[in-house]
């Protein structure tokens, strides 16, 4: 007997991606230098974040031609990003057969009310989060992997800081409940109760856990892999810094090796300057792309 | 962190460069084993047995190269010491690679993700039946040479080979609930220790 698109197959892969580093591309070369520096995927997008901030406007899927161009230069897998609610992107992804599709509040969203039913879909998807409960609200709705969000395009840890925290603190704080206040602690997160008991129990996500939106350094991935991340996403930072190749070498070799400071801090030589950064606490509320989604 | 202790059992190591090492680590300490992530040569120092997990064989060979872990993970083969290799573990033990099972995989070779699948798999010398195996992006055995018995086939393409003390399968069994491909390995580990 045959299943394909199980559960298990869909997180499966996700699990085949940890202790890795996923780097955004916009074409077939930073595929290929991505992928010759360690990168155990590429998310394929027309701007990496740092570009849709400066030049604004509707940010959507991936032009195909692309995508198929990025699919046929590299063999590790290729992800890319659909607008949150705008499933009929995400049907032209899973057409394409990328290996794993992006809800992404880091595109404009499509669907005030809706995220995409995920469950609908052969292909795995992967979705931000800045709290347990929204991370259990996408996972409710067939997410197979969870990212947290950070604030992507800016070059600043701080935000991907705050929202690992949260989420393993809020997953720390659940395994302390007893089994009469956890149908409370669900609907206080606004989650589903069979998912939260899960998580209750095993003290993780029942998904893998990634990190995105701000790492520009080593030093970063390294931080995001000691609070709890079991890989790492980098946007614009290694392809927005002087020596992408260089630099996306040093973070891969950072993530491997986050538990040895004397190996990260070897992987931090040299590297030149990281990407232009913006401070996160100074952008206008609506400049913020965490806060797409719910 | 990266070590768990269990007196007794024999001490596995598992690939941790990249990739799905923590679900081999989980099932081996199910079986009583215990475990230490190798990330660097000296982690290699003292095991009974190693794993090469799943995960991308791209960035699995950049990490070895890096770390110069070719020659000392030959060494260890060479020491008669039993190896499982898992999905890019395959591709890692094959003729291309460290070269240490003559065999030649095919990466990808069901196709792209879309394609994964899960499926009861008979696995010659497997007692108790067909084993639930998961098989993501999974490559399969193109070529093999006479040393290698295959155990396992999907639509005629070989899944799964031993080759004296190593093992190679193109699937994942540590993503499911089934531990007696890890119970084979650890039956090796515990031959290999009654001979030395």
């Amino acid at each position: 007997m045959r299943d394909e698109a199980t559960f298990r197959v869909k997180s499966g892969l996700a699990e085949m991606l940890k202790g890795g580093v996923i780097m955004d591309v916009v074409d077939s070369e930073q595929a290929k230098t991505a992928e010759d520096a360690g990168a155990a995927a590429v998310m394929a997008l027309e701007r990496v974040p740092a570009d849709i901030r400066r030049d604004g406007g509707v940010a959507r899927m991936s032009d195909p031609e692309m995508i198929a161009g990025i699919q046929e230069t590299v063999t590790i897998p290729v992800m890319a990003k659909a607008r949150i609610g705008h499933f009929m992107e995400a049907r032209v992804l899973e057409a394409l057969e990328v290996d794993y599709i992006d809800e992404s509040e880091v595109l404009t969203p499509a669907d005030e009310r809706n995220h995409i039913d995920k469950w609908d879909f052969k292909v795995p998807f992967v979705c931000g989060a800045t709290n347990l409960g929204e991370a259990l609200r996408r996972i409710g709705e067939g997410a197979a992997m969870i990212r947290s969000k950070g604030e992507a395009g800016t070059g600043d840890i701080v935000e991907a800081v705050r929202h690992m925290r949260q989420i393993v603190g809020e997953i720390r704080r659940l395994t302390m409940l007893g089994e009469d206040e956890l149908a409370t602690a669900a609907k206080e997160i606004a989650a589903p109760l069979d998912i939260v008991r899960g998580v209750a129990q095993e003290g993780k996500l029942p998904v893998v856990l990634f990190c995105a939106g701000g790492i520009a350094t080593p030093a970063d991935a390294a931080l995001m892999m000691a609070l709890g991340a079991e890989g790492v996403f980098v946007g614009s930072g290694i392809f927005k810094s002087e020596d992408p190749a260089l630099r996306a070498r040093a973070v891969v070799e950072a993530t491997t090796h986050w538990q040895d400071a004397a190996r990260v801090a070897e992987a931090s030589r040299g590297l030149g300057p990281a990407m232009v950064s913006l401070e996160s606490s100074k952008l206008e509320s609506e400049q913020l792309l965490a806060q797409r989604g719910w | 962190m990266g070590e768990r202790a269990h007196a007794g059992g024999p001490l596995i190591g598992v690939l941790a460069l990249q990739g799905g090492f923590d679900a081999h680590e989980r099932m081996l300490a199910g079986l009583g084993a215990q475990t230490r992530e190798v990330r660097v040569p000296a982690d290699l120092e003292g095991l009974d047995g190693l794993v090469i997990p799943g995960g991308e064989s791209t960035t699995m060979t950049l990490g070895v190269e890096r770390e110069g872990l070719a020659e000392p993970l030959r060494e260890f083969v060479a020491s008669g010491r039993p190896v499982l290799g898992s999905c890019a573990g395959l591709i890692m033990l094959d003729r291309s690679h460290l070269g240490l099972m003559d065999v030649e995989a095919r990466r990808n070779a069901f196709g792209r993700q879309i394609a994964s699948f899960e499926a009861d798999l008979d696995v010659a010398g497997m007692p108790g039946g067909p084993m639930r195996a998961i098989f993501i992006r999974a490559p399969w055995i193109a070529e093999h040479g006479p040393e290698v018995e295959i155990l396992a086939s999907v639509d005629g393409h070989p899944v799964a080979a031993r080759q004296g003390h190593l093992i190679g399968v193109a699937f994942h069994a540590e993503l499911g609930s089934d531990d007696r491909l890890h119970e084979m390995l650890l039956r090796l580990v515990g031959e290999t220790a009654g001979s030395a």
